[in-house]
């Protein structure tokens, strides 16, 4: 894993590269799932809620990023206009793939619960709450980068 | 032929009932994070302010919490998915 504050990332985008990498590690199982019980409509709404699910939180690491850096009160505006924007694309990109007829909507709604609520249960056990380390926790690869810079 | 006629008025109905209840339901599910967000949010800035130098495990803490929250909204959405006909 990487060590958010050695690789020069702010907390919450080395959070969220861990999670999409996590979220690729799990992928293949989701896939085989969506593959078997709905077909080809299975393994691409598996596959979109996979990729929703990941660019969420890139792009909510990457709005909070940004808004950071402005001013402390355009991180508040910033979270919550990311919310509804997010969603909001998030529903787009869904209702168009439904109107094209590709979409199995059972596979779609079990990867996408299952993989967000899952990944961030699991990366909660990876994340140090500590001053002298925040954000993920360091390893023994990262501290010796560290140590040797 | 009018018993036809109401029939499939009433199916069309239904379809349009359960767009709306749909709609509705999605609408009603996002209140619920948003406020959760707001309030994460807001917890958070006041941490950052009064201890500047916890700003990164505070926003670790919010990053984690505000996609907790969303997760509420998520349900929402995929029922609403669900239920579009």
């Amino acid at each position: 894993m990487n060590d958010g504050m050695t690789s020069g990332l702010t907390t919450e985008t080395a959070i969220a590269r861990d999670l999409t990498k996590r979220a690729v590690w799990v992928a293949p199982a989701f896939l085989l799932v969506g593959i078997i019980g709905w077909g080809l409509d299975g393994l691409l709404s598996a596959a979109l809620a996979l990729v929703l699910v990941a660019l969420n939180f890139r792009l909510g690491a990457a709005i909070i990023t940004r808004a950071a850096q402005i001013s402390i009160n355009a991180l508040y505006g910033a979270v919550l206009g990311g919310y509804v924007a997010r969603l909001a694309l998030m529903t787009v990109v869904v209702l168009g793939v439904k109107a094209v007829g590709l979409l199995a909507t059972v596979p779609f709604a079990i990867t996408l619960l299952v993989t967000h609520l899952g990944l961030l249960a699991w990366e909660s056990k990876h994340v140090a709450m500590t001053l002298a380390a925040p954000g993920l926790k360091p390893t023994n690869r990262s501290l010796q980068e560290k140590r040797s810079t | 032929m009018l018993n036809v006629l109401a029939q499939t008025a009433a199916g069309e109905m239904l379809e349009g009932l359960k767009a709306i209840g749909a709609g509705l339901g999605y609408g009603l599910a996002a209140i619920g994070p948003g406020v959760g967000i707001g309030t994460v949010v807001g917890n958070a800035i006041s941490a950052m302010a009064r201890q500047p130098e916890s700003a990164g495990m505070v926003r670790t803490t919010m990053f984690l919490g505000i996609a907790f929250t969303e997760a509420l909204a998520l349900i929402g959405f995929v029922v609403f998915i669900l239920l579009l006909p």
